[in-house]
């Protein structure tokens, strides 16, 4: 610190002080560095920024560094004015606003640039590499993955570095000491970054209001269906959540992720129904042994959480409707682990009056082929178990097909599926299955959710992918309660059994990491290792929000801690921190230079044998006292006390003998007797 | 060639054969002769005082002169005197014997303040005024001057502001029970000291005594030197710190310790090693220390300042 603020100092006292106000100028590599710094924290933004933004900021910044090398004059003031106001023209004109992420990150991008064509001297250097910091959090809006921190925490590194070039301000200067203190800042900002993480007391929801479109481009169930919603979906390779298991995971059949509940159908499309939430779960009859498990749910600013049919209990902050889908009170913003408890095999209780009348409804006029097919199959058999059976026979015994490419489909939807197409994906054998069992008197609901996910043998875990989107049915039955038809079960057994891989024939639509086997198999388990890894990133720092702080902190032992206690917990090992760093401070002031650091290790080496130097004792006699008690460590003894002498109380310090001094100090053991 | 450090070794060794087992009374004599200072060596009579002193000077290829000191010693019997002589009607200057380059002042203590001030105002000027006219004395100009402890009969003890002229004091004492027999097998000591050789020439103690100001005295171990006058002026184990000029004869001594050493700096341990020939007797007990010798006083300060990390 000390040699470049000299460095500054001499620097203003001579020629380079601009006209205005005595400031000094950044130096053309001081500009470089600016530069880079800023093209790297912009990087990452280039695929969602406005087409024109990208080329026109590297253009600007590329324009910036040959304006530093051949130390050209900057444009002037009016060229700026008219470069910020077409800038901002044109963000306005992509978006339509100025308000919200993509528009601010936008405006903010084309504003570097803009400040990168006037900075001159070392105020706005300072101010540029500030926006610098608030461009690489920016980049946090968009991904919080591992690759994108390590990549911004190199940034934020070279972004010290710059800090440091502009302000030492000389010219050809190596990169490398400012690049090695950038890191030892970095190293020991670790330890206090760790603290703030762990007891920073968290409160639920996202600190300040992001813009709503933040959580934008998300890809997940929707909470409605027609033909396509699903097909769609399962094109995706994204992880929906993963989950981990108390106990054996079941088998994949068994693995139906209950998301949205259907029961509107307006012939072509199915919707939710307004339900309120009830803050304990509805009671239901277990016929089987309970099932613990935690999940961890990649963010779709969606309320509903995933649970195995038929869930069991809630996660704090959680409701749960009739129709037994869990629901949160705020969107999933960030990842968000919740536990889970829930009976495989189970019977629900009656049914309402408003859940019949809901579960029977048709849209008036459509679809009227399949309605006259189930009325003619209950006018044969009114029994609800017959009439189930008959659709699934319809499925099982005409030439339907299970694909991922079905014909497009009208209003008509159901009759043209069953009658004219009969090539479709689950969410068509649902729908008409539905269809079907309310036409004929049997009230029934379309499920929306997941079945089945792939096991990471790495960690014992279980990856829930878009590519498991499932829908499926469920009819009420007086004897069991409402009760799972899988139709696509009828169709494509393989489907249940072994996943959406071994169903399709066309597998090559399907995204590569639902696929199976193969050549790219190793490929496949190298990316499996990676979500291994992932998941204890989302466990340990994304999915650590208030609830998984609590359970963290009463886990090492501290009960039930609120956030004033936190908060104090917080404040005390700030301050401990604090201390040890000032302690190391004042220990190297005490040990200025590396020979008598260097010195000190060795007598300490020696101290921990019982050989403690005197505090008076001079290094050569020091060392002949202990030679007299070790004389099988003569030489190395003597040489490091005579390197020592000579360097501390010689006239001349060369750099070759302080790192054998170091070398030696290093390689110097007592063996033990 | 024999260098410099060759031959400061050789006239260790040379001295060495006449004043047995002594080696380290004799670097430290060598060494206060290389700083440019005075020796005061205490000791009982017989101890080998004279023989030290007569040895120096033949290797060294020096002056000698021996004063006997009694209490009826004037000052002009040291220094000389003017004479008129009736052939030239003048008064001429009859030189007195301090005008050689090695005095050894015999039992000093034995003459009277008077005398005993005169010789150290000329140990301290290099010269000596006689009827208003100054005299150089020849260099270099060494004294050594030998003391009866204190508690014998008939003795003015050096004040202590006369003690501080002497950079260093040291004591021979009794030789080891080896040294002893050897001095008794051997030949008469007059015999041996008429014997030995001249080692080095007057021009190259000169030399020398300049290399000795060109060692290396590095900014830590200024510090060290600083922190014992520190803290033999702060704390109160001491009357009286030490004083400036013991401070830069400290160094001196130091430089030249090393010099014989053959080293171009100095480290703390030459320091530590000359620390009781030079301060040993400008240190002085405070009130709660009293009982104190002064070899103690040296110690106790020794171990008191740590070397500056």
């Amino acid at each position: 610190m000390r040699f470049w603020r000299r460095q500054h100092n001499s620097l203003s006292s001579t020629s380079l002080v601009s006209a205005k106000g005595g400031e000094s100028l950044l130096t053309p590599i001081a500009s470089i560095w600016l530069t880079l710094t800023l093209a790297l924290a912009v990087a990452p933004h280039a695929n969602e920024l406005p087409i024109w933004l990208t080329p026109a900021f590297f253009v600007i910044a590329g324009w910036r560094a040959f304006i530093a090398i051949r130390k050209q004059p900057l444009p002037p003031r009016w060229a700026l004015l008219t470069l910020a106001l077409l800038a901002t023209a044109g963000v306005l004109v992509s978006y339509r606003t100025l308000f919200g992420r993509d528009p601010g990150v936008a405006l903010m991008t084309a504003m570097a640039a803009c400040k990168l064509l006037e900075t001159r001297g070392l105020r706005d250097g300072v101010a540029l590499v500030f926006l610098g910091y608030l461009l690489v959090m920016s980049n946090l809006l968009y991904s919080q993955e591992i690759p994108m921190v390590a990549y911004l925490l190199g940034v934020v590194t070279l972004m010290l570095v710059s800090q440091m070039v502009i302000h030492r301000q000389h010219a050809g200067l190596t990169a490398l000491a400012p690049l090695r203190l950038a890191g030892k800042m970095v190293l020991a900002a670790i330890p206090v970054m760790l603290v703030l993480f762990v007891l920073f007391p968290r409160i639920p929801g996202p600190l300040w209001g992001l813009p709503k479109d933040a959580y934008k481009g998300r890809t997940g169930l929707s909470g409605e269906m027609e033909p396509g919603t699903i097909s769609q979906l399962i094109q995706s390779g994204e992880v929906a959540f993963r989950v981990r298991f108390t106990g054996d995971m079941p088998s994949s059949k068994q693995l139906y992720w209950r998301g949205p509940v259907l029961w509107s159908f307006d012939g072509r499309r199915w919707r939710q129904r307004e339900e309120l939430p009830s803050k304990t779960p509805y009671p239901l009859t277990p016929e089987g042994p309970v099932l613990d498990y935690a999940v961890l749910m990649e963010p779709n600013n969606r309320r509903w959480l995933l649970a195995l049919d038929l869930p069991a209990s809630l996660p704090p902050s959680a409701g749960m409707t009739r129709s037994f889908q869990v629901l949160r009170e705020q969107p999933v913003n960030e990842v968000y682990r919740y536990a889970m408890r829930s009976y495989l095999q189970y019977r629900t209780g009656q049914l309402t009056a408003s859940e019949r009348f809901l579960g029977l409804q048709l849209p008036p006029q459509s679809n009227s082929r399949a309605r006259e097919l189930a009325e003619e199959w209950r006018a044969r058999d009114p029994r609800p178990a017959a009439l189930v059976g008959k659709a699934l026979s319809l499925f099982r015994e005409q030439p339907f097909s299970y694909t991922l490419n079905p014909p497009l489909l009208g209003f008509h939807s159901v009759d043209e599926f069953l009658f004219r197409t009969r090539k479709g994906f689950c969410e068509h054998y649902a729908s008409a299955f539905v269809f079907l069992m309310r036409a004929a008197g049997v009230p029934a609901r379309v499920i929306t959710g997941y079945q089945g996910g792939e096991r990471n043998e790495l960690g014992e875990y279980l990856i829930v992918r878009q590519s498991d989107a499932h829908a499926w049915a469920e009819v009420w039955l007086e004897e069991q309660g409402w009760t799972r038809i899988d139709p696509t079960a009828a169709v494509s057994p393989n489907r249940i059994q072994q996943g959406i891989y071994a169903a399709l024939a066309d597998t090559d639509t399907l995204p590569f990491l639902a696929r199976r086997g193969g050549d790219y198999e190793w490929l496949r388990r190298l990316a499996l290792n990676w979500d291994a890894l992932n998941i204890q990133w989302n466990e340990w720092v994304l999915a650590y929000g208030p609830d998984r702080q609590k359970e963290f902190l009463s886990g090492l032992g501290f009960g039930a801690v609120d956030w004033r206690e936190m908060t104090i917990a917080m404040v005390v090992t700030l301050s401990g921190l604090g201390a040890i760093f000032i302690i190391l401070r004042w220990r190297s002031r005490q040990l200025p230079d590396p020979v008598a650091r260097a010195w000190q290790q060795f007598c300490d080496r020696l101290a921990r044998r019982g050989l403690a130097r005197g505090s008076h004792e001079g290094p050569l006699d020091f060392s002949e006292r202990v030679v007299a008690q070790h004389p099988e460590l003569a030489g190395p003894v003597r040489d490091i006390a005579r390197l020592y002498a000579a360097l501390r109380y010689g006239p001349v310090i060369s750099p070759p003998a302080v790192r054998r001094l170091q070398r030696q100090v290093r390689r110097f053991h007592i063996r033990h007797h | 060639m024999a260098t410099l450090e060759d031959q400061l070794e050789f006239t260790i060794q040379e001295v060495g054969t006449t004043i047995l087992g002594k080696e380290r009374a004799i670097r430290l004599a060598l060494a206060c002769l290389l700083a440019r200072g005075h020796l005061l060596i205490e000791d009982l009579p017989g101890m080998g005082k004279t023989t030290l002193a007569h040895a120096l000077a033949r290797c060294l290829g020096l002056q000698y002169q021996r004063i006997q000191f009694t209490s009826d010693l004037l000052p002009a019997d040291i220094l000389g005197a003017a004479v008129y002589e009736r052939q030239k009607e003048t008064f001429v200057f009859h030189p007195g014997p301090i005008f050689a380059q090695l005095i050894l002042a015999d039992e000093i203590n034995r003459a009277t303040p008077k005398t005993q001030s005169a010789l150290l105002e000329a140990m301290e000027e290099g010269q000596v005024t006689i009827e208003g006219e100054s005299r150089e004395l020849p260099k270099p100009f060494f004294v050594i001057a030998t003391q009866n402890p204190a508690y014998q009969i008939g003795t003015f003890p050096l004040p202590e502001s006369q003690l501080d002229r002497f950079l260093m004091r040291i004591e021979l004492g009794y030789p080891d029970v080896q040294a002893e027999r050897m001095l008794l097998e051997g030949e008469d000591r007059r015999e041996v000291l008429a014997r030995l050789a001249i080692s080095m020439a007057p021009a190259q103690l000169h030399e020398a005594q300049a290399k000795v100001a060109g060692v290396h005295a590095a900014p830590p171990l200024l510090d060290y030197v600083q922190a014992l006058l520190a803290f033999s002026r702060q704390s109160n184990r001491f009357r009286g710190g030490l004083s400036p000029r013991a401070g830069l004869g400290l160094l001196r001594a130091a430089r030249a310790w090393a010099l014989l050493h053959r080293r171009g700096h100095v480290l703390p341990e030459d320091v530590q090693t000359v620390l009781p020939a030079v301060v040993g007797h400008r240190l002085h007990p405070g009130d709660d220390n009293l009982e104190q010798s002064s070899a103690a006083l040296v110690e106790q300060l020794l171990n008191a300042v740590a070397l500056p990390a």
